[in-house]
């Protein structure tokens, strides 16, 4: 046999048709259990299909069967990266339908702790992010900061993710004074330190910008009719944010701007993030400095459970504590939707009651089931690398997308 | 009723039906205002041309949402709700319609494009079809699944459970089969919500009756 090639590798006159690929469904650049069929051209994408599902729950059903109380830690576990936002938009569809009152300290509570939410969001997102187009040290970086958001929702609720700390008519328990001082101090002395050094790593870095911008240009028309929100419409350049515009607890009190991009690509999504981190800063030093003293729970007695030392001394708490965890409340008849601002979209639950103690339906819009299903449309005619590039800039999480 | 709770506050309901719903009355089946929430119910064969109107005439550029639910009782089971949301007027709405099993709905794949995978979901838990949906594929369930999860007379432990089988080498589908039943506890108030009839007494009810 001879050494020398024979005939050419090239194909020589044949024509190379298209190839499929399955991107997934473990692949460490999907962010979960994602599995795309890619056809290449060559190296070009010529078509995505997404197939979500593979971590679907059933969720929606379990909550048909629990009550209102009980569902509640259903919404942890669906973005289970910012768990607390998810609780957010369910609980204030509750107190919607029961026109309930949330005393003052609640609501800033709440709002301190989505923001705070947010921040911890956006620290995993934008590693992960960083990650998948090459960099490695921000994440390591900036994933501190994320344990140190952790440890903050241990010190108020007692767990790190799953906290099920909101409730309706409030939050569970109120948090230690000391936990007020640390997340300010935290934020005057550590956070930014930490997020600019890790930051001026990658905003003006050459191969950072090569793999992100003008990737995955989404214009405003496109942006709208697909349904996008959150940072990927902000990106686009639509200054719309739920907070802002359709305020809810506290938030019409607070003062901070929304980022918005120019270009419309990965990267402009990635710096609407970065943006973001700073103005959720802005929001909790607000809260810090504005919060009030007073009750953090509903004083309706008929929703919110007594305290414990009333349960002791009181037959009416005990009779309420009794009811509560076994037949939960009532709410009334009627449907409604009500949607957040979660760090990752608008995070909306569709909410029917049947005037019982169990939800009779519970629709949940998960952020990512717009931006994932625009994948295709995204993706179109760019490389295959620049498929985890947009992933990442989505920020997508399955146990929110499948449910 | 004065409003104390602290949900989304978007722009005011007023006046809302009254200036949609004269363009679009002919097509819907009624409109009304409940918990702060405007909804429109609009007659199953026109709804896409309802949500074009939304669309195009009152400035409700984003579909949401497109939800399902399942009523058994009533002689159409299904209701499919849209979440619509103006970025112009800060404003929500939502739009419904009913079905049964073997009715199709309009698609609005035609309006937006992300009513694709909204109709899928809606199709896969729930088996309500869409007419004009090009790609009407299961989403959520595994490959090859049977049946609707979410109506409400499917159980909840489902009919198959799968597991890697040692001899087979591969994943397997068997029936299900429970250690335990499946466990639902009935807490509602016998003075207020449920009906127990305990054994025995369904004898003592009707002859009861039957003595008035």
């Amino acid at each position: 046999m001879s050494m020398q090639i024979e005939e050419s590798p090239t194909t020589d006159g044949d024509v190379i048709t298209n190839y499929t690929i399955n991107f997934g469904p473990q692949h460490p650049a999907a962010h979960g259990v994602l599995r795309m069929i890619m056809e290449l051209d060559g190296e070009v994408i010529e078509r995505i299909d997404p197939h979500v599902g593979l971590l679907h729950r059933g969720t929606e059903k379990l909550i048909e069967q629990k009550t209102y109380l009980q569902a509640l830690p259903y919404f942890d576990r669906l973005d289970y990266c910012s768990p607390l936002c998810q609780e957010h938009s369910y609980v204030l569809a509750i107190e919607k339908l029961l026109n309930l009152e949330v005393p003052e300290r609640a609501q800033y509570l709440r709002v301190l702790f989505a923001e705070l939410t947010r921040i911890c969001n956006h620290m995993l997102n934008m590693g992960a992010h960083v990650l998948d187009v090459g960099a490695f040290t921000p994440n390591l970086w900036i994933m501190d900061l994320r344990e140190d958001c952790m440890n903050f929702f241990e010190r108020a609720s007692g767990a790190r993710m799953h906290s099920a700390w909101f409730r309706p008519g409030g939050v569970h328990q109120d948090v230690p004074e000391k936990l007020l001082v640390d997340i300010g101090d935290w934020l005057d002395n550590r956070f930014f330190q930490l997020f600019d050094d890790a930051m001026s790593l990658v905003m003006d870095n050459r191969i950072f910008k090569q793999r992100n911008v003008d990737i995955a240009v989404v214009s405003r028309d496109d942006a709208i009719a697909w349904g996008f929100s959150g940072p990927m419409i902000r990106a686009a350049g639509i200054p719309w944010d739920l907070r802002k515009s359709q305020p809810y607890d506290v938030y019409d009190r607070m003062e901070f701007d929304i980022p918005v991009g120019t270009n419309s690509d990965c990267y402009d999504r990635f710096m609407v993030r970065v943006k973001e981190v700073r103005e959720s800063a802005k929001i909790i030093r607000q809260c810090l400095r504005d919060m009030p003293e007073g009750p953090v729970a509903s004083t309706d007695g008929k929703v919110s459970p007594p305290k414990r030392g009333e349960m002791k001394q009181s037959m009416e708490s005990l009779i309420h504590h009794f009811k509560l965890y076994t037949e939960g409340f009532h709410v009334p008849e009627g449907e409604v939707y009500v949607a957040t601002e979660s760090p990752k979209g608008e995070f909306g639950v569709y909410l029917v009651s049947d005037g019982t103690n169990k939800p009779y339906r519970c629709k949940i819009r998960p952020t990512a089931f717009s931006h994932l299903q625009a994948m295709d449309m995204m993706s179109k005619g760019h490389m295959l690398p620049d498929a985890t590039a947009i992933l990442g800039a989505i920020d997508v999480v399955f146990g929110e997308c499948d449910r | 009723m004065t409003t104390v709770h602290s949900a989304p506050k978007f722009a005011s309901n007023e006046g809302v039906i009254d200036a949609i719903g004269e363009t679009i009355s002919v097509w819907l089946d009624g409109a009304e205002e409940q918990h702060g929430e405007v909804i429109f119910t609009a007659k199953r064969d026109e709804v896409a041309r309802v949500l074009q109107i939304l669309r195009d005439d009152h400035e409700y550029q984003q579909l949401m949402e497109i939800a399902g639910a399942d009523y058994p009782d009533r002689p159409e089971r299904f209701e499919v709700v849209y979440m619509l949301l103006s970025l112009t007027k800060n404003h929500r709405v939502m739009v419904k319609c009913s079905t049964d099993e073997d009715t199709p709905v309009q698609t609005v794949t035609h309006l937006w494009p992300n009513a694709g995978w909204l109709e899928r979901e809606v199709f896969d838990m729930y088996g309500v079809t869409f007419a004009g949906n090009k790609d009407l594929r299961r989403i959520l369930t595994d490959y090859g699944f049977e049946g609707h999860p979410f109506r409400k007379d499917f159980p909840m432990t489902g009919y198959t459970e799968l597991r890697y089988s040692e001899e087979e080498k591969r994943v397997v589908y068997e029936p299900v089969e429970l250690a335990q039943d499946m466990r639902t506890f009935d807490f509602l108030s016998p003075w207020e919500g449920s009906d127990y009839v305990l054994p025995g007494d369904e004898k003592a009810g009707d002859e009861a009756e039957e003595k008035k």
